[in-house]
């Protein structure tokens, strides 16, 4: 498996959550995940202004084999969404931690945070 | 699990594997799309040894193979080819579909790997009155090449032109085996039905060659996008040819041809019973088994369904109601969205626009 960037927080569903320096939160589905998933041909984002409960459905993303659900690692509002995972949802499997980001939250409340593995923990999940 | 010869090969090349009815089989090298289009535009190369090979002997082979096919074998009797068709149970339901060969006097039987077990009783049961012996193959692979390319690449692959003579669906003895010009991509091509050992070095040759391996995954959308269906996706023991988009394959034209499932065939009205259709997605999303479609006409469920590298649309197959025509919605998520019912044959018609 490729690095997992340190700086990262984990849902164990496999969905990162990343501190912007702004205090807002963009998550995004770990290389892990893509590589389970293989090609990835469709995302549903959420709308801008929507909320989301951590651990809460928020998207979703489809390989060519199967659909799965995207997890909000945090609680908080929708307040922006990677358009051009739309047209081009490969995006995910190219880049899956930068440019394959799905969506950034204002969170509500970042001791939320705790409650996130971090990146060592994750990447222990991942080796079952 | 069970292994193909080839298992080790896939593992150097750092396939992702996958239990496939109990076989751990290559799912793809890497990227599924890529090799779905490497077939298409140019070749790969399948290890499809997962599949069940039968050697048919005794007097009555032929007699044998005209009652437990819904295909009259009669078509293929001396000469060298293949023919496709389904085996059927006592009720009309499908209990496999499978491919048999003539070749050079001989009679071989490829079926699904699902139904190994299953055809193995079924096809010994139903040879005791013939005096039949069915051998299940071991030590056999089975290869596929399979794209536009398949034609220039055979000769050095087998050291020998003479596949490149073979029409589809003819077939050739080679090397205790036979090289047939079919496939399971809609592409031209060919299958490699021979000893391992001949299988591996076919292998290693149109590898070294730069052909395309290409895995399971990729597999699946090349049949779907050429509308070939999938044992146990779009049909089983549940359901019958005729509302499987199968009645091509069932040959009723003889009226002295007995074959097991006729009788309940000959009960059943083509023209009101259900019917498989292909099925476009217009909108984005992606098509999967168990969705359920509607229209005034009538309504449907999606049995297999997966996105078209080609099209880049979702396209899958579904069993609806038999008035069903040109659109519905089907219901994703709870959703509708809107499907054109289209010909199954999705790369051969102009009604879709890519």
């Amino acid at each position: 498996m490729s690095e997992i960037p340190g700086d990262l927080k984990f849902l164990s569903s496999h969905e990162w959550a990343r501190i912007e320096d702004d205090g807002t939160v963009t998550v995004g589905i770990s290389d892990h995940a893509q590589d389970l998933l293989g090609d990835i041909v469709f995302v549903e984002l959420p709308e801008v202004g929507k909320t989301v409960a951590a651990e809460g459905e928020a998207a979703i993303v489809e390989s060519v084999k199967a659909a799965s659900d995207v997890y909000s690692p945090l609680s908080g509002e929708i307040i922006a969404v990677n358009d051009s995972l739309e047209a081009s949802p490969e995006i995910i499997n190219d880049s899956p931690y930068d440019d394959g980001w799905f969506f950034k939250i204002k969170p509500d409340n970042l001791d939320e945070l705790a409650d996130l593995l971090d990146a060592e923990s994750y990447a222990d999940t991942c080796e079952d | 699990m069970n292994k193909t010869p080839l298992y080790q090969k896939h593992l150097d090349l750092k396939a992702k594997m996958v239990d496939f009815s109990g076989w751990e089989m290559p799912l793809s090298y890497g990227s599924q799309l890529e090799e779905h289009m490497a077939v298409r535009s140019k070749a790969g190369i399948f290890d499809v040894s997962h599949m069940a090979v039968f050697s048919l002997s005794g007097n009555n082979v032929e007699k044998y193979l005209s009652y437990i096919c819904a295909n009259n074998v009669a078509k293929i009797k001396d000469k060298n080819k293949a023919l496709y068709g389904t085996i059927l149970n006592h009720e009309g339901g499908i209990l496999d579909d499978l491919i048999v060969y003539s070749c050079e006097g001989k009679y071989w039987i490829v079926s699904n790997c699902g139904t190994r077990d299953k055809n193995t009783q079924w096809f010994n049961e139903q040879a005791k009155k013939f005096s039949v012996t069915v051998e299940l193959l071991k030590d056999f692979c089975i290869i596929a090449l399979q794209g536009p390319q398949a034609n220039d690449l055979v000769t050095e692959i087998v050291q020998t032109d003479s596949p490149t003579q073979l029409s589809a669906f003819e077939v050739m003895g080679f090397n205790d085996g036979l090289i047939a010009r079919t496939g399971y991509t809609g592409e031209d091509g060919f299958e490699f039905i021979v000893p391992s050992v001949i299988g591996t070095n076919i292998w290693d040759k149109a590898l070294a060659m730069g052909i395309t391996p290409v895995g399971l995954a990729a597999r699946d959308t090349l049949r779907l996008e050429a509308g070939l269906n999938l044992y146990g996706n779009d049909m089983d023991e549940s359901v019958h040819p005729f509302e499987s988009g199968l009645g091509w394959t069932v040959d009723m034209s003889d009226p002295d041809r007995d074959f097991i499932g006729k009788e309940a065939l000959e009960k059943i009205d083509q023209h009101s019973c259900k019917k498989l259709t292909g099925v476009l997605l217009t909108e984005r999303g992606v098509l999967r088994p168990g969705y359920q479609l509607k229209s005034a006409d009538g309504e449907g469920i999606i049995l297999s369904g997966s996105f078209s590298p080609v099209l880049q649309k979702s396209i899958g197959l579904a069993r609806v109601d038999r008035a069903m025509k040109d659109n519905a919605v089907v219901i994703i998520r709870e959703k509708e969205l809107s499907v054109d019912l289209v010909s199954s044959r999705f790369l051969k018609q102009d009604k879709i626009i890519t």
